[in-house]
């Protein structure tokens, strides 16, 4: 049995099912971190002090970058798909895949520090926050890192077959990596610099 | 809904969220009072986020169904970062009239 509108758009949304499915995952995605932004705020603004300087900026800033880099070739990855270059694409997923990794064992590195010093969710309000919103945040990296893998691996056995179906499926992993690197976009000034 | 994909385009707004990225961690180091850092902060992450938003994930040229679909996540973001504020402004269960009950009272 064939599934409608994976290629093909739809003529009442004008989009293929995916692309409407996945901006209405990444919607309720704004909803789950914007909760525990919000919850960020209420804690912060009813504690008597906030520490500051706890984290290592250099650290946060050189994951930030790393994490704008693996958006940049990821949408190069999508961008080789149309313009049929197989090649490409498998060569800058790759990289965002390796981007995504080194991201993950910084953050390895930051929480080992913290841990090491005995300075876990449990010791102060800013360090609960600060894992939370953290560790979800390393969770939809992992995620990501799964999703790449699988077409990096199986699911790369599509492109012979439905080429623009492979390109879609990209695309949408595309948007919710993006997704992912906004907001560590907003993370890192919050909870590093403020 | 997009055009065929620019790289060139890509690779600028990339330039450009490293840059923004630098001069976030050198406006850090300037060590400004807290509501001028917030500010600064927030709006240079609103600004990289809109490039990020707008480019790589094409929402300057997608379909009206998409849009509609963020603009009621907007609406609801909005109440979301609305609670803090409505933490504060929230009187139920003060005894407003604390003092007076207690004169009538005669306690």
């Amino acid at each position: 049995m064939n599934i409608p509108y994976t290629v093909e758009e739809r003529p009442d949304t004008g989009l293929a099912n995916g692309k409407l499915g996945i901006w209405l995952f990444l919607a309720s995605e704004v909803m789950l971190f914007g909760a525990l932004f919000s919850t960020y705020i209420i804690l912060r603004t009813g504690a008597e002090e906030w520490p500051h300087g706890e984290l290592n900026v250099w650290l946060g800033a050189v994951n930030t970058v790393i994490l704008i880099s693996s958006s940049v070739t990821m949408v190069l990855a999508w961008a080789s798909l149309k313009t049929h270059d197989f090649g490409k694409h498998r060569l800058y997923l790759l990289v965002t895949w390796l981007l995504a990794a080194i991201f993950l064992v910084n953050k390895y590195f930051e929480y080992s520090d913290h841990f090491g010093r005995g300075e876990g969710p449990w010791h102060s309000t800013f360090l609960a926050i600060y894992f939370t919103l953290t560790g979800l945040h390393g969770i939809h990296i992992l995620g990501g890192m799964v999703v790449m893998g699988y077409f990096l691996g199986p699911g790369a056995k599509l492109w012979k077959t439905n080429p623009d179906q492979f390109t879609n499926r990209i695309e949408y992993t595309g948007l919710y990596w993006h997704f992912v690197d906004l907001v560590w976009i907003f993370l890192f000034p919050v909870l590093y610099l403020l | 809904m997009h055009s065929a994909p620019n790289i060139k385009k890509y690779l600028m707004i990339g330039a450009a969220l490293l840059v923004f990225t630098v001069i976030t961690v050198a406006a850090n180091q300037l060590h400004f009072a807290v509501p001028l850092a917030i500010t600064v902060a927030l709006v240079i992450a609103i600004t990289k986020g809109s490039m990020v938003a707008s480019v790589f994930m094409h929402l300057s040229d997608e379909r009206k169904w998409i849009y509609g679909s963020l603009l009621l996540t907007v609406v609801f973001f909005i109440v979301l970062m609305s609670v803090p504020m409505f933490t504060v402004m929230d009187t139920i269960g003060t005894p407003i009239h604390h003092a007076a009950t207690a004169e009538h009272t005669g306690r």
